[in-house]
């Protein structure tokens, strides 16, 4: 175990952490707002796959990995409208649409990566390059693991900040959270809730699509249909780990790429345990991590429930 | 004079209820106008409908003479109605500012929210509020949060403004200081439509609609009429006040509190050695303003919030700990201020919440399982009894009106209790009928030799009610007076804090 704290060994690690880290914070930022407005759209995983398949078809068609993520991400958008429509219109239970559109997202993946991709030569496609930044990427330490990423990498860490001055610093943001808390509050002044939870999905879920065509264009040479493994999963952990607070979601969502981070050092440097416990540790972590903070609950009141009127 | 508001044959239905069935209503301008019916009787319905949360299924609205499509309540507010609802429609973790400025444009992109804080601390001021702005709504007394309630529609500014019950939580005091409010906003020319069950305040509006059923069935000048008019036009028949029977006279001494204290979150009093008794035959009143310990008083007594120090013995029993099941098993019956938060489980039907605390007796159960038929059998009794008015058994309390809830809570209490009752508000919100049927359930209670303890912010039933009447405030008992040896002026004196001249407390 200790050889993992060595020097080169070290900044290995914690530059995969920032690597696996990325990603996620697109998604988690994107469920938070959701979840903010009142819903609880837990087909995280499904739309992080459908952006990943969608990037790489437009990638290895077009070569251009900037069209493939604009055209992923606008693909996620439009799927939200069945979210929307499911649960802002139908009313119906807002777990149960997000679980089927995740068996929905996972099981076309299967079918299309069945009949067209196995078996085939795997196109060739061209991803995200490492850009440095001049001068930063230099510093010791910091420099790799912080300086030396993609420039998704470095859109990402502005990201938790942007999305708490949008919650608690601008109108738009307090309506959002006034919808989560209490959707009637802000009925009874006249503005629309379902416009507003509509917007909300449809951030989310185009915020999950990039990160999940992140995933694919940043950091893979080919398509598996297990690329995302559960990661989609761990942002919904996350957001409830970092009690629905942007800052401490991003907290959660290191720790978990953290240990994500040793366990695959760990297996390469051959440590003498097994893989699968690496591979649990994210999820003892949260749960650890639930229980240890035990301050006041800042889930949305609302969360999961459809309003109507009557 | 002009009519700001008309409605004709104004309909509406919930599936099989019809809640307003033709109500006919015309409100002039620079009027208070008062709606005034039973629990049940479809006032908040015809405001929902009025302020276009609701949309009526027929009928006609007319605001100033013109047609008014209400489909939401943002053609209400265009056109100048604002409302403030009967229950809360608050954000709890936002501030008193924040659930204030919500929803208004005025705040620009990034609140700024300096504007917005002038303009309602001048409110405030010109209203005499008195709020502290940045408080969490969580953390204020439920009179402070009908305050922002209120403070949310005057900020709006409306021409018409639909007030649904907004002084069910206002102690006599803070609802003369709301009429002064709306006073101020008649002579400006601006129009009222209040909803309110007590009496006192109807009667300083300028005109009454009364709803009976679903239906309109008169509208009358205020000053031509009297209290007990209206009272028998709502109900169809005349109300006797229940008094208690003074031939009964309180013996032994069930429940005494002795130097009870317990201390709050943040580690302040809430209780402060406070020492009473209960005999059998007796009720003993609590006079207070809301959320001066009454609802603590209460809890500790059921054994849901630990005393610091002191204790109580109840049939000569010390108790220093207790805990809920012991004091339900020992049969105390409680009515709990807030019926649908803690008093039913409002999803449930009737038969479920009849039970609810006793899931577990022997009497409803079948072995592991609960015995519906003994459950549904019951319910239908009590149904009959209370007089409860319900589409069926197993209709979700949450659907039945205010008085009819509070009914199951009685009728569940009074059936398992035994010896000893705490009853924390239960009037609350009740129109004249239904309380006075709390009222005689009540008395009936202590002619059968119950201890009853009787919260309640309406003096004058206090005084008719109870054999003696403690004054809470900030936690400590400043006396314990006789209905008959005191006056309205001392009680709301010891009330408000001052007890140096009546310092007393009779046994
Ligand atoms: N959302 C709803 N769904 C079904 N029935 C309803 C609904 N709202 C009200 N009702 C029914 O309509 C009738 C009128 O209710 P409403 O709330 O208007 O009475 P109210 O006069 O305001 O009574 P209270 O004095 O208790 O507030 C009642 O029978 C009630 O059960
Ligand atoms: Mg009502």
């Amino acid at each position: 175990m200790l050889e993992l704290m060595q020097g080169p060994l070290l900044i290995s690690i914690l530059a995969a952490m920032v690597r696996i880290a990325t990603p996620l914070l697109f998604s988690a930022m994107g469920e938070l707002v959701t979840q903010r407005a009142g819903i609880w759209n837990i087909s995280v995983e499904g739309t992080m796959l459908l952006g990943a398949v969608v990037a790489y078809v437009v990638a290895s068609t077009t070569g251009s990995p900037w069209l493939a993520l604009l055209v992923a991400v606008f693909a996620c958008a439009l799927i939200s409208l069945i979210m929307s429509f499911v649960t802002i219109v139908l009313k119906a239970e807002q777990f149960v649409a997000g679980l089927a559109l995740n068996l929905l997202a996972s099981g076309l993946t299967l079918f299309w990566f069945q009949t067209y991709v196995i078996g085939r030569e795997p196109p060739k496609f061209a991803g995200f390059e490492q850009v440095d930044i001049p001068f930063l990427s230099d510093i010791p330490i910091l420099g790799p693991v912080l300086f030396s990423q993609r420039a998704l990498t470095y859109v990402s860490f502005l990201l938790p900040p942007l999305v708490w001055f949008f919650l608690y610093r601008t109108r738009y943001g307090l309506e959002v959270r006034c919808v989560g808390e209490n959707p009637k509050a802000l009925d009874v002044k006249g503005l629309g809730v379902g416009r507003r939870q509509c917007l909300a999905i449809m951030f989310g879920s185009l915020m999950s699509g990039l990160g999940g065509a992140f995933l694919m264009l940043g950091y893979s040479d080919r398509f598996v249909p297990d690329l995302i493994a559960g990661r989609g999963w761990l942002v919904v952990v996350a957001i409830i780990a970092g009690n629905w607070m942007p800052f401490r979601i991003v907290g959660a969502i290191f720790i978990f790429a953290l240990l994500e981070a040793v366990g695959i050092h760990a297996q390469v440097v051959g440590v003498a345990i097994p893989h699968h416990v690496f591979l649990v540790l994210p999820y003892v972590a949260s749960l650890a991590l639930l229980a240890g903070l035990r301050s006041r609950t800042h889930q949305p009141v609302a969360l999961g429930v459809p309003y109507s009127r009557e | 004079m002009e009519n700001l508001l008309s409605v004709q044959n104004l309909t509406k239905r919930f599936g099989p209820v019809t809640a307003n069935d033709g109500v006919n209503l015309e409100v002039r301008k620079g009027e208070i106008h008062c709606l005034f019916g039973e629990n049940g009787a479809g006032k908040s319905t015809l405001s929902s409908c009025l302020y276009g949360y609701y949309r009526a299924d027929s009928g006609v609205i007319r605001f100033k003479g013109e047609v008014a499509e209400l489909n939401s309540p943002a053609d209400a507010l265009r056109l100048g109605i604002g409302m403030v609802h009967q229950h809360f429609v608050l954000v709890s973790n936002f501030t008193v500012l924040e659930n204030i400025i919500v929803g208004s444009a005025e705040t620009g992109l990034f609140l700024t929210k300096s504007d917005a804080r002038r303009k309602i601390s001048e409110l405030c001021e010109n209203c005499g509020i008195r709020i502290d702005l940045d408080r969490e709504i969580w953390e204020l007394s439920v009179g402070e949060q009908q305050w922002v309630e209120i403070l949310k529609a005057l900020y709006f500014g409306a021409e018409l403004l639909i007030l649904d019950e907004p002084t069910a939580v206002l102690t006599p005091q803070q609802s003369d200081q709301l009429f002064r409010i709306l006073d101020g906003m008649r002579k400006r020319g601006l129009s009222i439509i209040l909803i309110s069950h007590k009496l006192r305040e109807v009667m300083q509006s300028d005109r009454v609609t009364i709803l009976r059923k679903g239906r309109a069935i008169a509208t009358v000048e205020t000053s031509e009429t009297t209290a007990e008019a209206i009272t028998s036009l709502m109900v169809g028949h005349k109300v006797n006040k229940h008094v208690r029977d003074r031939s009964v006279e309180p013996t032994g001494e069930v429940l005494a509190v002795d130097r009870a204290c317990a201390i709050g979150e943040w580690g302040e009093d809430i209780l402060k050695d406070v020492s009473f008794n209960i005999a059998h035959h007796e009720i003993l009143g609590l006079a207070g303003v809301a959320g001066n310990g009454q609802k603590e008083l209460f809890e500790t007594l059921m054994g849901v919030r630990a005393l610091s120090s002191g204790g109580f013995s109840l049939e000569g029993e010390l108790i220093t700990k207790p805990t809920s099941r012991e004091m339900l098993d020992r049969g105390i019956g409680f009515v709990p201020d807030d019926r649908f938060l803690e008093g039913l489980i409002p999803e449930f039907g009737t038969a479920e919440n009849l039970i609810l605390g006793w899931q577990r007796a022997r009497e409803y159960c079948r072995g592991p399982f609960l015995d519906r038929r003994k459950m549904d059998a019951l319910a239908r009794r009590k149904i009959e009894e209370f007089k409860v008015v319900t589409a069926s058994a197993d209709l979700p309390v949450e659907r039945l009106s205010g008085g009819n809830a509070q009914r199951i809570i009685l009728a569940r209490e009074f059936l398992h209790s035994r010896g000893l009752l705490l009853a924390n508000q239960p009037t609350r919100g009740l129109d004249v009928a239904a309380s006075e049927f709390v009222y005689e359930k009540i008395l009936e209670k202590r002619a059968s030799g119950f201890a009853v303890l009787l919260a309640s912010e309406e003096l004058d039933d206090l005084l008719r009610l109870c054999d003696r009447i403690a004054v809470i405030f900030k936690g400590r008992i400043m006396g314990i007076v006789r209905p008959e040896e005191t006056t309205l002026l001392e009680l709301g004196m010891m009330m408000a804090g001052d007890a140096s001249d009546v310092q007393r407390t009779v046994q």
